[in-house]
């Protein structure tokens, strides 16, 4: 038979039993939206996720002391003593792929002004570090390298230290707020920055010269760490070997000997949250192919009864001059329309729940096509699959006795 | 201008039934001429069953030659039985075996449908024709269920019609229906008879038997008699001569 006319037969065939084929469909509909809507969750939270550490600079380098030192009481990355200014003056001076530096001495405590109070932390910083962290000051202007030398106690503001010291919205530039018992006078106000990906408040920040947090807050010649960028996102991996190179050197590190710090890019951090998410995805679809799987069983046992229920008409069709390959497509046909036909469905449901998700739950969704394809694809196969053995029973079948069945 | 379209010659079929192997037909020989009407009669158990279907090349004998059209049907495969029960048999069977929910002119469109040289447009005119040819004119959109069963019988044989075969081959086709019916089946028979169609027609009742032209008895896997009929009656008269029906 034409494959045209078998496929008239199997619309034929579904359409009789509508009911029937649209609860035989639900499995594979169910399978398909889920891996589509899965995989759209997946997709944009990985986009969202590369989106939020571009925009902290795609390119930065973070500079961390590091002990591995077997034995005794481990310490804290940034407690550890070995970072000071002739590293970054090295690594400025050495290191051609490294464009800009900035050390970095923070130190968490209590601001005041006037009434108001707010902890927070400080972060004593070169003028490089706005450039480097793609921070940008909305009003006043940024304390100057001169400021960095003499240890200016002049500071820029977050908006969330703004809003919570100035809460009834006074203009903070020139006015001057004290932390812990220094007094820093604010010259500007940084841009909102928001949340990070690892759900920290970029704008509860204070920034000054390193000079001044270092003297004056800290008493402390050593950095938490210390912040670079690289000449361009492809020269990140030559700027952290440069500055392995130059930190080994400055800190006097014997062959064998392990590094007291690491460098870190962007770029793997952004691998190892996109591998975290990927995982995720990965999980949520696999449990999702799991129910195309089981639709898949649906068909084959929905198939079985039909070929029962048809025994006579298989017989018949036989008898009057049906090869098995015409009851064998017949049957095949109809478990991938109904498989096709729910794959459709499926798809159609994913992508509205991948639009719909978003404006409810505020996950970020990109629909892939590949996800649509490739669901259709399983779909398909599936079908193929599962309807092959009824089919292939359909076609085995004995006229004589099939004619005959009661 | 007759020649063989049958040619049956010792044939036997032996079925295993666990260790036991039972001989339902052991050699039964006959020919049949086109254009002849043959009832083959026999009680149950006589072999008439596997007979037919060896007869309807659904089964192969286990020994001895059939010829079917000058096709020897014991050396087929599967496939090719199917191509010629596509293209040389009609079947029309005791339960009618209509598709259901399918209309009359799709159900004779059918056996058309799995021959691939035939075109949508042929296939149509070719199953009206056919419809036409059992008096269905205007029943083509009927569905089974709307139809008697005289009517669907006739749809039947409608559908065993429009692929042209030698043979038409009838199973007790007049086993579901009432005497008046059956006659009008007979009827309509006898007159594709007298087109030159063959029909061999498998019965058990001498009744219908008479109908035809030749009757073949068979009896434990034998042929017991084949003799022509000397009267043969007229099924068309049979219908006149039944009283009106005032019963429904």
């Amino acid at each position: 038979m034409k494959i045209i006319n078998l496929i008239r037969l199997a619309m034929k065939a579904l359409q009789r039993n509508k009911l029937r084929a649209l609860l035989t469909m639900l499995g594979i509909i169910i399978g398909v939206a889920s891996v589509i809507t899965m995989m759209s969750i997946g997709e944009g939270s990985k986009q969202s996720i590369s989106a939020s550490l571009s925009s902290m600079g795609s390119n930065m380098i973070t500079i961390m002391p590091y002990s591995n030192e077997p034995g005794g009481a481990r310490m804290m990355g940034s407690n550890i003593k070995v970072l000071t200014i002739k590293d970054v003056d090295a690594i400025q001076k050495d290191a051609p792929a490294v464009a800009r530096i900035s050390p970095l001495a923070s130190s968490s405590g209590q601001s005041i002004h006037g009434a108001a109070n707010w902890p927070t932390s400080i972060q004593g910083v070169s003028p490089d570090y706005l450039e480097i962290r793609k921070l940008s000051v909305k009003e006043g202007i940024l304390f100057s390298n001169q400021d960095v030398r003499t240890s200016a106690k002049v500071c820029l503001l977050g908006k969330t230290v703004v809003d919570n010291l100035f809460p009834n919205g006074e203009d903070p530039i020139g006015q001057i707020i004290r932390f812990g018992k220094i007094p820093f006078q604010v010259i500007g106000v940084l841009n909102a920055k928001g949340q990070s990906n690892f759900g920290q408040d970029q704008d509860d920040i204070i920034i000054a010269p390193y000079t001044t947090i270092q003297k004056r807050v800290l008493s402390s010649i050593y950095f938490n760490s210390i912040y670079a960028s690289a000449t361009s996102e492809d020269a990140s991996d030559d700027a952290v070997s440069q500055v392995s190179a130059i930190l080994r050197d400055t800190h006097r590190l014997r062959q064998g000997q392990e590094d007291d710090f690491q460098v870190r890019t962007q770029a793997e951090l952004m691998t190892m949250m996109n591998s975290t998410s990927s995982m995720m995805t990965a999980l949520l679809t696999a449990v999702a192919s799991i129910s195309l799987v089981i639709g898949g069983i649906g068909i084959m046992n929905i198939m079985y009864v039909s070929v029962t229920e048809r025994t006579r008409e298989i017989g018949l069709r036989m008898s009057i001059g049906a090869r098995g390959v015409d009851i064998l497509l017949q049957f095949l046909i109809e478990a991938v329309m109904i498989s096709i036909t729910g794959g459709v469905i499926g798809v159609i449901l994913g992508v509205t729940a991948a639009i719909v998700l978003p404006a409810m739950l505020h996950w970020p969704t990109v629909i892939s096509e590949s996800s649509i394809v490739i669901s259709f694809l399983v779909c398909a196969v599936t079908g193929i699959f599962f309807g092959y053995y009824p089919a292939l029973k359909a076609a085995g079948l004995d006229p004589i006795e099939a004619l005959r069945y009661e | 201008m007759s020649h063989k379209i049958l040619e049956i010659q010792n044939v036997k079929r032996e079925f295993k039934m666990g260790t036991e192997i039972v001989r339902a037909l052991k050699g039964v020989s006959f020919d049949v001429q086109t254009g002849e009407f043959v009832t083959i009669m026999g009680s149950s158990g006589s072999g008439k069953t596997t007979l037919l279907n060896m007869l309807g090349c659904l089964d192969q004998p286990t020994e001895g030659i059939y010829m079917l059209d000058k096709v020897n049907v014991k050396d087929l495969s599967r496939d090719e039985l199917a191509r010629l029960r596509n293209t040389k048999i009609g079947f029309v069977f005791q339960a009618y075996n209509l598709l259901p929910r399918t209309t009359a002119l799709e159900n004779v469109e059918l056996p058309l449908m799995y021959n691939p040289a035939i075109g949508t447009k042929e296939r149509k005119e070719r199953a009206i024709a056919a419809l036409q040819a059992v008096k269905l004119d205007g029943r083509f959109d009927h569905t089974p269920n709307q139809l008697s069963g005289g009517q669907q019988q006739r749809v039947a044989i409608a559908r065993a019609l429009v692929n042209e075969p030698v043979m038409i081959l009838a199973d007790e086709a007049t086993g579901n229906l009432d005497t008046r019916t059956s006659y009008e089946i007979m009827a309509l028979m006898q007159e594709l008879n007298q087109q030159g169609k063959t029909i061999v027609f498998v019965t058990h009742e001498p009744d219908i038997a008479s109908f035809s032209t030749r009757t073949v008895m068979l009896r434990d896997g034998r042929v017991q008699k084949d003799s022509p009929n000397v009267n043969i009656r007229s099924a068309r008269e049979a219908l006149s001569s039944l009283p009106e029906a005032d019963d429904y």
